[in-house]
């Protein structure tokens, strides 16, 4: 749907719409507690960082993407995952180091790979994407392909060389990229005033000569909206876009992390402005949604989640004569 | 003598460093109310303040770079970098400036900084969070690479480091953390020389950081087969001291070299190679190696247990070097 279908959808259909973003955002809940139960019980292992209070952005940056766009992502990407749709169950594998896992049981929580959605990964290296985004974007501006790359970055991010790189070198060559800033206000421990001089991050985007505007990212429609005009305005080749989504992550930033650098009272005030509770409120308001319907869902994201953790128990391991496979391609010719 | 952890020892030894001398201060990612990724520096800020205790942005080139422009200034920096993969996002500035100035200079710019990071895997912590690139950082000339796989030499590491007028890098291995063992006070210790840990006369095994405790759990298995090994620990990558490695070598006559890097273009071929040249006519087999798979560290424990230098693989490796084969 463009902008303009959206704005004139028959409310049966944007009922829909609402429900599907609401049903994304759930998925991606309640995968992550399962997660912390899992890690709990040692299933999970590694470093695991929850995206839990910033789901709208996924799952409204994701709703305004087609299936050839690209998406570029962080270690911080369950969400990005799953509302691409890459399958749950392929995630979960992927956690255990499961073959059936979605790289093969090689990157776990933080390499999440799927070239079926062009999803070129989680990156553990902090900018490490950007790069990356641009080469995708270069290569489609070549080849004339009408396609954007979403890559997705924290407000930590900012302060890499690599992202003042990649805005210039993006704004000069007019590339499609969608630059997609999660400012979720702490990189680790260090809250965004003791790491920036100048904190708001789509003012400096702007300064490169980017399209940039900030967006409430704990709105799941005007995360939609938003992207959605962005995408419109980089796939009709006008260059990069810049979106920086305000947002916030309630839980540490990973299970390491025992969170001693803020108020809790501040978690607290942002989790008034739950972006799943928020959309609930909507479509109850406008009789989207009622109990029945939100009960069914609740147990039908149960049971997927249910199914993707038996699946995950019972894949195999990757055998252990395959730990040196794919260091190298397979083949030498790599059109084939 | 009390029971002290390497990441108790460690922090105690930047606490003195600071207290010695004012001109040493921190820098790097969450060290002030974090701590620190692994929680080194807990504490400090509460005794040194913010400008002595300093977080940086993420921005590795810049406050590495920093790191170097304050050593020319006068200060005595130490700067932590989270990781060893992180740092090469600085690799410019420790390579292209630390490495260079004071030869590039004629003699008139030191550089006397102190750069540490973790390294090593083990934690399924995937590629990008796991790899043990010292080994590169020690093929540089105007680096002094360190290793400190006790918590002795964590310990008393830090202040020499700071006295030396070149940069110094320090690598700590992640898996040591927690890993406690006794500190007799606080002593500094030299950081020029290897060190017997193990004394033995069939075979010598060398490792360092991570695969000290690697070489010496292997050396306790070969023992009860009536295999003395003696285990020696570089700790110091750069310069290598030839002359204990040698020694030892030229006593056991075998040498079995235990690296967490990989093989290809590695610390260990270096090592090997300066065995072969200088006690060739000493030696009763060839040098052998016990290395990491040659593949980005994976995620999956099994798997990345299968590519890491295992006992069984040091004990392995030894037997053949005496002509024992297992079966
Ligand atoms: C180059 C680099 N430096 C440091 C780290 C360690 N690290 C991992 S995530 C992180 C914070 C990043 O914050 P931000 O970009 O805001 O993303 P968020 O975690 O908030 O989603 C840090 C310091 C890293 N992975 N890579
Ligand atoms: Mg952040």
């Amino acid at each position: 749907m463009t902008t303009a279908d959206l704005a004139a959808a028959a409310p049966t259909d944007r009922a829909e719409h609402h429900y599907e973003l609401l049903r994304q955002m759930l998925r991606i809940r309640r995968f992550e507690e399962r997660c912390v139960q899992l890690y709990s019980a040692t299933k999970i292992r590694g470093f695991l960082h929850l995206y839990i209070g910033e789901e709208a952005v996924a799952a409204g940056a994701m709703a305004a993407l087609t299936p050839a766009d690209a998406i570029v992502s962080t270690y911080r990407e369950h969400g990005h995952a799953l509302a691409r749709g890459i399958a749950m169950h392929s995630v979960m594998a992927e956690m255990y180091g499961k073959a059936t896992g979605c790289s093969r049981g090689r990157g776990g929580s933080m390499h999440l790979f799927d070239a079926a959605t062009r999803f070129y990964g989680g990156n553990a290296i902090v900018g490490g994407g950007l790069p990356l985004a641009v080469g995708l974007a270069l290569a489609d501006q070549m080849a004339d392909r009408p396609v954007v790359t979403a890559c997705f970055f924290g407000d930590g991010a900012v302060a890499e060389g690599e992202f003042h790189e990649c805005l210039n070198l993006a704004a000069l060559w007019h590339l499609p990229v969608l630059f997609c800033c999660e400012n979720n206000l702490y990189a680790m421990g260090t809250r965004i005033d003791r790491a920036h001089a100048v904190t708001n991050l789509a003012a400096r985007a702007a300064a490169y000569g980017l399209s940039a505007v900030d967006v409430d990212g704990m709105d799941v429609l005007a995360v939609e909206t938003q992207t959605r005009a962005a995408a419109e305005f980089v796939r009709a080749g006008h260059g990069p876009y810049f979106l920086e989504f305000r947002t916030y992550r309630y839980r540490a930033h990973s299970m390491y992390d025992p969170d001693r650098y803020r108020e809790k009272a501040e978690i607290a005030q942002w989790q008034q402005h739950d972006p799943i509770d928020a959309l609930v409120r909507r479509m109850r308001g406008d009789a989207e949604l009622d109990d029945d319907a939100l009960a069914r869902l609740d147990a039908e994201i149960a049971a997927e989640i249910d199914a993707a953790v038996q699946a995950a128990e019972e894949a195999p391991l990757e055998p252990i004569e395959d730990l040196t496979r794919f260091v190298y391609a397979e083949s030498r010719s790599h059109d084939g | 003598m009390a029971d002290t952890t390497y990441r108790e020892a460690i922090r105690e030894a930047i606490r003195e460093a600071m207290r010695r001398d004012e001109r040493v201060f921190l820098m790097g990612e969450d060290v002030g109310p974090y701590g620190g990724a692994f929680g080194v520096s807990l504490g400090l800020l509460e005794e040194f303040g913010p400008e002595r205790i300093r977080d940086t942005p993420l921005s590795e080139s810049a406050f590495v770079g920093a790191g170097i422009g304050a050593a020319l200034g006068g200060m005595r920096p130490i700067v932590e970098v989270m990781t060893v993969n992180f740092s090469l996002l600085a690799l410019d500035q420790i390579i292209n400036n630390a490495a260079t100035l004071l030869h590039m200079s004629g003699g008139q710019f030191a550089v006397p900084l102190v750069i540490r990071m973790t390294t090593g895997a083990g934690r399924q912590l995937a590629a990008q969070h796991s790899h043990s690139l010292e080994g590169w950082y020690a093929h540089i000339p105007g680096l002094r690479i360190l290793a400190p796989a006790t918590v002795a030499d964590a310990r008393g590491m830090l202040w020499p480091a700071l006295r030396c007028p070149d940069p110094v890098l320090i690598f700590e291995y992640g898996g040591l953390y927690n890993a406690s063992g006794e500190l007799d006070g606080g002593a500094a210790v030299d950081i020029d020389t290897a060190a017997v840990r193990r004394p033995g006369s069939d075979v010598t095994i060398i490792g360092y950081g991570g695969t000290l405790s690697t070489s010496l759990t292997a050396a306790d298995r070969l023992a009860d087969d009536g295999i003395d090994a003696e285990v020696v620990d570089l700790r110091t990558l750069r310069p290598l001291d030839d002359a204990t490695l040698l020694d030892s070598v030229r006593r056991t006559h075998r040498a079995v070299i235990v690296d967490e890097g990989w093989r290809s273009g590695s610390l260990s071929a270096e090592i090997s190679a300066r065995i072969t040249e200088q006690a060739f006519y000493d030696l009763d087999a060839p040098v052998a190696r016990v290395c990491s798979a040659e593949v980005p560290i994976p995620y999956a424990r099994h798997m990345e247990q299968a590519a890491l230098p295992q006992p069984a693989g040091v004990v392995a490796a030894v037997r053949a070097a005496l002509g024992r084969s297992d079966g």
